[in-house]
């Protein structure tokens, strides 16, 4: 496929593998940002065909993962009620709340739509005046941008029955919150190629020079990969420790300025509560008072009781990077997919899913991988 | 194709479906009279019996399915040419040629009649391009919501090939694994129309009968094919995994040589969804003697349907009960059975 293939193209994949056998004089650590780029990399059998120097590990950018188990209880309140109409994006609808999943209670008759964009939601809400329509806005700065041109969609078209319940985070604070962890072992990034088309770079400079951390923005098919790795292990051995972009074809320095003006228009930036991690201030976007009666939590006045994480996950140091999914006990044992403990294993993007389904290493420890 | 000339166009004096029409009376009476019997005519049909009396010889394969495929039309077929072709390539999967089909219909109260209409030319034509006939059946009426405008089952009898012996104990380490078709369009089609996922493709079902190359490829090659199997929910990873796991063998499949076409590749990348697990209607896999291997793509590709049939991959006593992929970049992968649903992904 034109625009695709050119990125899984075997010959150039193996020049780069080569490099990047030739450039590692010693261990780095790197970790991508970005679920997407975890699942292609498991997928595709990348991570196995790496020096055993250089050690990959999975960071907190998915997010279904990251959404706290309370937005997650909140939307599935939100579902149960008579007079809602809950739209979701599909890989949010597995994964657990503290007693149910959405996919449980729209077995058991709860209105739950799967859709691929926000804006066919507030053509139901306009369908449906006798509904209350809730778009569960998840998601990173990559989804952020629709999900704000659907509450400007909603207030110009007069949908007062259309509402978000909000909980976008931000890529930089949690890179920070992952950095500052004395644990830290992370010696580059490789940063989310979509996050970045949106917001640009300039985020990203004050965090290279504060750790001294080179940062790459990177794609997402196998020649990406490979570029973005031999880019961050180039500046490591080279001692430098610099911004910059593997994945010229999508992110502009500035990113997409009319998506960010939007966001700002529709968002402000707020303290979050990270699924696994915890709170991390300024780490993410709610609705601004200007359109806060499109803001499902108030509309609602949800204000259910927070609720403990299931303290046999250990997602948490997964998505910081400090342990692996098979270094949990309960791997593939008293968590999977089809009885999750945590939002890794059930999210498309989720590191442990990508290393349930698609791991030489799990699936069987005895193949030879060529 | 063969087509019935004669085949007449059903005339009713109603516009929707009503409870009455399956209550035994005079509607239902009205409703087969000038509907379903004309349509399918044949001589044991035109029996209105209970039953059928069938006058088969030799080894039989009998198979069952029921269809609730949503939407009833989609893009290459419709859930009537779907029932026939589903259950008849069932038979084919066991070797065996399909002769005559059971048809009950569950009809939901409020069906508009022209759509039943076209249902039904649909059934009397893919029946008639099978070279089978509809022996007997039911219709059913139930109230509106507690159905899904047409559920249809559809239970096959076929002769099974003098020379097939077509059982998952046959397969040994070392067979070839051929995928007859393109993958994932079926299920990318119907997709395409689903409420909230709606998007512009020219991707069509592939639904088809599968009849005729499986038993040409049985006329040469008789034995020396040892599992059949048509990839349909679950898509082509799940055939795999199930004919992996019940026989204890492994099974190593290359990336590049399983085919699909560019647009249904496309949409797969867009909505988030793994091709491998895709449905397909007119796709299958057959696992033959290595030696053969050749020789059976030849006879395949001589039918248009299996125009793309390719070898895939072998069995190995390495990695027993795993599915391994060589991906197109030279990494290798495990396909693992779908757990659950694929749901579209966030981003």
């Amino acid at each position: 496929m034109k625009h695709l293939d050119e990125y899984r193209d075997p010959h150039l994949f193996d020049v780069l593998m080569q490099e990047i056998h030739k450039k590692v004089s010693r261990p780095w650590t790197l970790m991508e940002i970005c679920g997407g780029q975890t699942h292609s990399l498991v997928k595709n059998g990348i991570v196995d065909l790496l020096p055993k120097e250089l050690t990959l590990v999975h960071g907190p950018g998915c997010p279904v993962c990251v959404t706290s188990l309370g937005v997650i209880d909140e939307a599935i309140h939100l579902a149960q009620r008579q007079d809602v109409i809950l739209c979701s994006y599909g890989d949010m609808l597995r994964v657990p709340g503290s007693h149910l999943s959405l996919l449980e209670v729209k077995a058991r008759g709860a209105d739950v739509r799967i859709l691929y964009s926000p804006l066919e939601a507030v053509q139901l809400a306009m369908a449906n005046p006798e509904k209350q329509v809730v778009f569960f806005a998840v998601g990173f700065e990559t989804t952020a941008p629709a999900n704000a041109l659907a509450v400007v969609h909603a207030d110009k078209a007069g949908a007062e029955n259309f509402s978000i319940l909000a909980s976008h985070v931000l890529v930089p604070p949690a890179m920070e919150a992952i950095l500052s962890d004395p644990e830290n072992k992370i010696d580059g990034f490789l940063a989310a190629g979509h996050v970045c088309t949106i917001m640009g770079l300039d985020e990203y400079y004050p965090i290279a020079e504060k750790y001294r951390c080179p940062i790459v923005v990177t794609g997402f098919e196998p020649i990406d990969l490979l570029q973005g790795i031999l880019m961050t292990i180039t500046q490591l051995e080279e001692g430098r420790h610099e911004v910059e972009n593997q994945y010229v074809r999508s992110v502009q320095e500035a990113g997409n300025t009319v998506a960010r003006q939007t966001l700002t228009d529709v968002f402000e930036v707020t303290d979050k509560v990270w699924r696994g991690i915890g709170p991390i201030p300024m780490s993410g976007f709610e609705v601004r008072d200007r359109y806060k009666r499109f803001n499902a939590r108030l509309k609602f006045n949800l204000n259910l009781d927070t609720v403990d994480e299931d303290k046999d996950c250990i997602s948490g140091a997964i998505m910081k990077g400090l342990k692996k999914p098979m270094d949990c006990p309960n791997f593939g044992v008293k968590c999977r997919p089809e009885h999750p403990l945590g939002a890794p294993m059930v999210s498309s993007e989720g590191a442990c899913a990508a290393y349930f389904h698609y791991s030489s290493a799990w699936n069987n420890p005895t193949i030879e991988v060529s | 194709m063969k087509m019935n000339l004669e085949c007449p166009v059903p005339q009713f004096d109603f516009d929707h479906i009503n409870l009455g029409h399956g209550s035994g009376g005079i509607l239902t009476h009205k409703l087969l009279k000038s509907g379903v019997f004309d349509v399918l005519k044949n001589p044991m049909l035109d029996q209105q019996h209970d039953g059928a009396i069938l006058d088969l010889h030799g080894k039989l394969a009998i198979s069952t399915d029921s269809y609730v495929v949503s939407p009833i039309f989609f893009p290459g077929g419709n859930i009537g040419d779907l029932a026939i072709h589903g259950t008849v390539n069932d038979l084919a999967m066991c070797g065996a040629s399909a002769r005559y089909l059971t048809l009950s219909f569950i009809l939901e109260e409020g069906l508009a009649i022209d759509e039943f209409k076209e249902v039904l030319m649909s059934i009397r034509r893919a029946a008639d391009n099978c070279g089978i006939d509809i022996v007997t059946g039911d219709t059913k009426v139930v109230q509106k919501g507690k159905g899904d405008k047409i559920f249809i089952n559809t239970t096959g009898v076929g002769v099974v090939h003098a020379h097939a012996d077509i059982r998952h104990q046959r397969v040994g380490a070392g067979d070839v694994v051929i995928l007859s078709g393109p993958i994932a369009a079926h299920g990318v089609a119907i997709m395409s129309l689903r409420e909230g996922l709606e998007f512009e493709t020219s991707v069509k079902s592939d639904t088809c009968s599968l009849k005729n190359p499986v038993l040409a490829m049985l006329d040469f090659l008789g034995k020396d094919v040892h599992f059949l199997r048509d990839a349909t929910r679950g898509g082509l990873a799940s055939v795999l995994n199930e004919l992996s796991e019940i026989t204890g063998l492994g099974i190593d499949i290359r990336q590049k040589d399983i085919t699909i076409a560019e647009e249904v590749s496309g949409a797969c990348e867009m909505l988030g969804l793994d091709p491998l697990y895709v449905a397909n209607e007119g796709v299958f896999v057959a696992v033959v003697k290595a030696e053969r291997a050749d020789e059976a793509l030849t006879i395949l590709r001589a039918h248009d349907v299996c125009g793309a049939a390719a070898i895939i991959g072998h069995t190995t006593s390495e990695h027993r009960g795993k599915v391994v992929m060589q991906s197109k970049i030279g990494g290798s992968r495990v396909v693992n059975f779908l757990q659950g649903e694929q749901l579209p992904r966030i981003c």
